[in-house]
């Protein structure tokens, strides 16, 4: 018997050196994850240069004497990018010692129209982030039931249609009570919107891809619909009614900024979704769908009630998307408010591993390129759409690591983790 | 004489694993080669090796004395070397002779399909080696025996002399294994060279010409089955002393626990599967389920663990009817469920050790409160049960996903057991494991017995169902032809029976074996 378990340990130490070799330190994780989606940036705006100099046709007729004078050539397209990327970066994040000498002038003096000027950029790029943030959670979370929702944008209108309602028609509530709301509102208008796609996965099997476009569509001739008519203020344009001030998220920063407490709404919705996710048992039912959905069964959990579940917290997520740009940005719905946050989510989710922090962190980023883009265009002459060219290029590159890995020459490392994305059709 | 096929000092290594290990093996002409090892051994890197579907680090492959380079399936083609599968690759909805000439089309009047010209060919082959097919005949009708003999047909249509084949019994009657070892002597009658994959170690015994044996990428040594014994062979594989029997006390059975009347239940495609099954399991006995796949097993099983909504009958666990139950009900009575694909059903790979752990049990206390996850109680029992039942995992917090097979299948069993169950259904549950991890499944199946709960085992290796069962069922065609106690069964009896032969027929069959 004890040379029989002898040998049993034998047996066993020959085993462990190929087992062991398979995990890493975490450190070694957090560094393979965030590596390549910062090395895919990287990437992006270094192919994006060529796309800036051929934007620009003088430089671009200069490159014809490459081989005669390659010296001026080179220090004239360096010189250009210096002046775009500089552009953009303190379009987004601004200018630092600007920033400085604004912040001395109103401590010496209290003048702080300096400072306010100079914080421009960082308000802009925090602004724009906001409802990012809460579309790429709404499309991350479907991915970890194995859901694609498509109709965020969608849901955004349905969602920011309720909050509006409900912010103007309501009048002398306190912020307390027409606040929340509002914003109750929205979220439930969204969750509704898309529970419906979640109800027709489960019942009927109907793709969600396909239901939640067509309800895209619905959704967007519903808001035309009511804005050009129920909902219409009186006058010309085909826009609602302004939003009540009790209703408003309220503003953290003076005139001309604009940001305001939905941003901090927005990281404190990140992190519940993180907890439902990874805290809850409803959570661990979405996962599990999403990872392996006859593991799921077996396991005694039910796939529909997970579907429309997943699909009515998205749609509840996607709802706030919109009904923070209501009550913090606009203060009224006008017709295509929204410039395509919610499809720019699928991205979001895409780039940030369908992590509500890789979310935050993407969104940060999109923020930053939609408003460096704007001072690009004015101070570099750029036109706007390159910061599309470089968010394509990013995505490119994040869904395709192989790529990026030949690149920059990285080994991967085996684990790539439970980063699931949908299912394929029909299924 | 240059021996057909060489293989000198073939080396893989995959990241963390040397898959073989200066491997050498000689076929000569002729000849009945078995390769013998366990999973992960690194058989099927080898032959994926030979089969152009990987490239050795190291080493050299020689075909007829002259060293060749085996880039692709179609250079090994080229060179003579055919393989046949562990799962067929068929067009079902298609002829066998549409599926033989796919990939090697004759044509006439340009791209025309000339079926008749190679219907003629196979009819020819099919002559010659004595693999009776009907060329005309859909692969979907035909039964899995005669589906591997078009298999094997497709490489000598495509003029291949080397066959390799992956463990070829797995899916056959015992009958059909004699069929198909009929088959496999006129091949090399004729001047073929076969290859034959295996863990089993009476095939070795039965066919083999030479056996290699390999254990951890290397081999341990080649041998003639005259000169060795399955005991010996099976110290080989492992690498120490194995038993083969399992040692069990006589089952003292109590009340019926599970109890089946009259079940019928349809497949997915909507084709009855389970045909009036009546059933009985009894505390503290092992009935076992004995059956070519794909004869309702699975179906029956997924009724009675509430994954398939049967057409009628009625199903009790403890006199309570869960005919109708969910997964969910059926844990809830005390039953566990070992599932056939542990994969498909049993596990989320993506997950760590710790989550797959509490697969079935996250939603109740310690594991939650409420509706919050509670961490603690969670890894506790993670540590526990991976102490407990010996799983091999660098931590709690490693994916299933990256344990051997035999470590996937400890997760499943850990969870399964280690709570109180008066049920356990356990299906397919040593497939593909290595003998060790055989051993030790087998050890706690019976040791559940033996604490009094119910055992309903459903496994298609013979070997298996006759060593740990008290009374064996035989299924066939969705019935079960007979339960027979374990001590009374024989392995011809079960062998007819598994084909469809009636018990009334059995004692008349057994007599003329041939037909």
């Amino acid at each position: 018997m004890s040379t029989q378990e002898k040998k049993r340990q034998e047996h066993n130490k020959e085993q462990q050196p190929a087992e062991a070799a398979k995990t890493l330190p975490w450190w070694r994780v957090v560094l393979d994850v965030a590596l390549l989606p910062f090395l895919a940036i990287i990437t992006a705006l270094a192919l994006s240069s060529i796309f800036i100099i051929i934007s620009d046709t003088e430089l671009l007729a200069l490159w014809r004497h490459v081989f005669s004078e390659p010296g001026v050539v080179l220090s004239a397209s360096l010189k250009k990018l210096e002046l775009s990327y500089g552009a953009l970066i303190s379009g987004g994040l601004g200018n630092p010692s600007a920033i400085w000498d604004g912040l001395r002038t109103w401590i010496q003096t209290g003048d702080s129209t300096k400072l306010i000027t100079s914080l421009e950029g960082i308000d802009r790029t925090l602004v724009y982030s906001t409802p990012y943030i809460f579309a790429g959670l709404a499309v991350a979370l479907g991915f970890r039931c194995g859901l694609f929702n498509i109709g965020v944008e969608g849901q955004l209108f349905v969602g920011a249609m309720a909050a509006t309602y409900i912010g103007y028609s309501i009048k002398g509530l306190p912020m307390l009570i027409h606040l929340p709301l509002a914003l109750t509102a929205g979220a439930l208008a969204g969750a509704i919107w898309s529970a419906i796609a979640g109800l027709l996965k489960a019942y009927t099997g109907a793709h969600e891809v396909v239901t939640t476009i067509m309800l895209n569509y619905v959704a967007f001739r519903l808001s035309d619909y009511m804005l050009t008519g129920p909902m219409k203020r009186s006058g010309f344009n085909p826009v609602s009614p302004p939003v009540e001030k009790s209703a408003w998220l309220p503003k953290l920063a003076p005139d001309p900024l604009r940001f305001h407490a939905g941003f901090f709404l927005a990281l404190i919705v990140a992190y519940f979704v993180y907890w439902f996710l990874w805290k809850s048992t409803w959570g661990f039912e979405i996962r599990t769908v999403g990872a392996n959905p006859n593991a799921a069964r077996y396991a005694g959990m039910s796939i529909a009630k997970n579907f429309i579940l997943a699909m009515a917290v998205s749609g509840a997520l996607a709802g706030l998307s919109g009904t923070s740009e209501i009550l913090g940005v606009n203060h009224f719905m006008a017709q295509a408010f929204s410039s395509g946050y919610g499809f720019d989510s699928i991205a979001l989710a895409l780039l940030g591993k369908s992590h509500p922090l890789g979310v935050v962190l993407a969104s940060l980023l999109w923020g930053f390129l939609r408003a460096g883009a704007t001072r690009m265009q004015s101070a570099a002459d750029i036109p706007i759409d390159i910061v599309q060219i470089i968010q394509g290029m990013v995505i490119v590159f994040v869904a395709a690591p192989a790529l990026v890995r030949m690149i920059w020459r990285i080994r991967a490392i085996a684990e790539e983790g439970e980063t699931i994305f949908t299912r394929g059709w029909g299924t | 004489m240059t021996p057909v096929l060489e293989l000198r000092n073939i080396t893989k290594r995959f990241p963390g694993v040397l898959a073989n290990d200066h491997i050498n093996l000689t076929l000569e002409e002729g000849e009945i080669h078995a390769l013998l090892g366990e999973n992960g051994a690194g058989k099927t890197t080898l032959m994926n090796i030979l089969y152009g579907l990987y490239k050795a680090d190291e080493g050299e492959i020689l075909v007829r004395g002259k060293p060749v380079e085996i880039r692709s399936p179609s250079d090994a083609i080229a060179l003579g070397i055919g393989m046949v599968h562990q799962h067929f690759m068929l067009v079902p909805v298609m002829t066998v002779t549409e599926n033989i000439m796919l990939g090697a089309e004759v044509t006439k009047f340009g791209p025309f399909l000339d079926r008749a010209a190679a219907a003629q060919r196979i009819r020819e082959l099919s002559r010659t080696y004595g693999l009776e097919v009907d060329p005309e005949a859909y692969i979907k009708d035909l039964p899995v025996g005669v589906q591997q003999r078009v298999e094997i047909l497709k490489l000598l249509y495509r003029k291949a002399d080397i066959l390799i084949l992956d463990e070829p019994t797995a899916v056959l009657t015992p009958q059909e294994v004699e069929e198909l070892f009929e088959v496999i002597r006129s091949l090399v009658a004729k001047g073929n060279s076969v290859i034959f994959i295996t863990h089993k170690l009476k095939e070795v015994m039965a066919i083999a010409d030479r056996v290699t044996v390999l254990r951890r990428g290397r081999v341990v040594g080649t041998t003639r089955p005259e000169e060795t014994t399955e005991e010996e062979l099976a110290a080989m594989m492992v690498g120490r002393e194995v038993s083969l029997v399992v040692e069990k006390k006589p089952a003292r059975p109590g009340d019926v626990v599970l109890s089946v009347r009259d079940l019928h239940v349809r497949d997915e495609r909507g084709e009855p599967a389970v045909r009036g099954v009546d059933l009985d399991v009894r505390a503290g006995e092992i009935v076992g389920i004995a059956g070519v796949q794909g004869n309702g097993q699975t179906e029956l099983v997924e009724a009675i663990t509430g994954l398939r909504e049967p057409e009628k009958g009625t199903i009790h666990i403890k006199g309570v009817d869960v005919t109708w139950a969910s997964s969910r009900q059926f844990f809830e009575q005390g039953a566990a469920h070992v599932p056939e694909d542990r994969q498909r059903d049993g596990l989320v790979l993506s997950y760590p050790v710790r989550d797959n752990l509490i697969l079935n049990m996250y939603y109740k206390p310690p594991f939650a409160i409420g509706f919050r996850i509670q961490e603690k109680p969670i890894e506790e029992n993670a540590r526990r049960l991976v102490q407990e039942f010996d799983i091999r995992t660098p931590d709690i917090y490693t994916p299933v996903a990256n344990l051997s097979g035999g470590n996937q299948q400890k997760v499943i069993v850990a969870r399964e057991f280690s709570r109180p169950i008066d049920l356990l259904v356990a299906s397919q549950p040593t497939r593909g494991l290595d003998v060790g991890s055989i051993e030790y499944i087998h050890k706690r199946l019976v040791a559940k017995r033996d604490e009094g709960c119910a055992v309903l085992l459903v496994s298609s290796e013979l070997d298996e169902i006759m060593a740990l069962s008290d009374r064996i069922a035989v299924m066939y065609e969705g019935e079960i032809m007979a339960v027979i106690p374990a001590e009374e069964a024989t392995r011809e009896q079960l062998g007819l029976l598994m084909a469809g032969v009636r018990p009334e027929e059995t004692s008349e069959k057994a007599q003329a074996p041939a037909a």
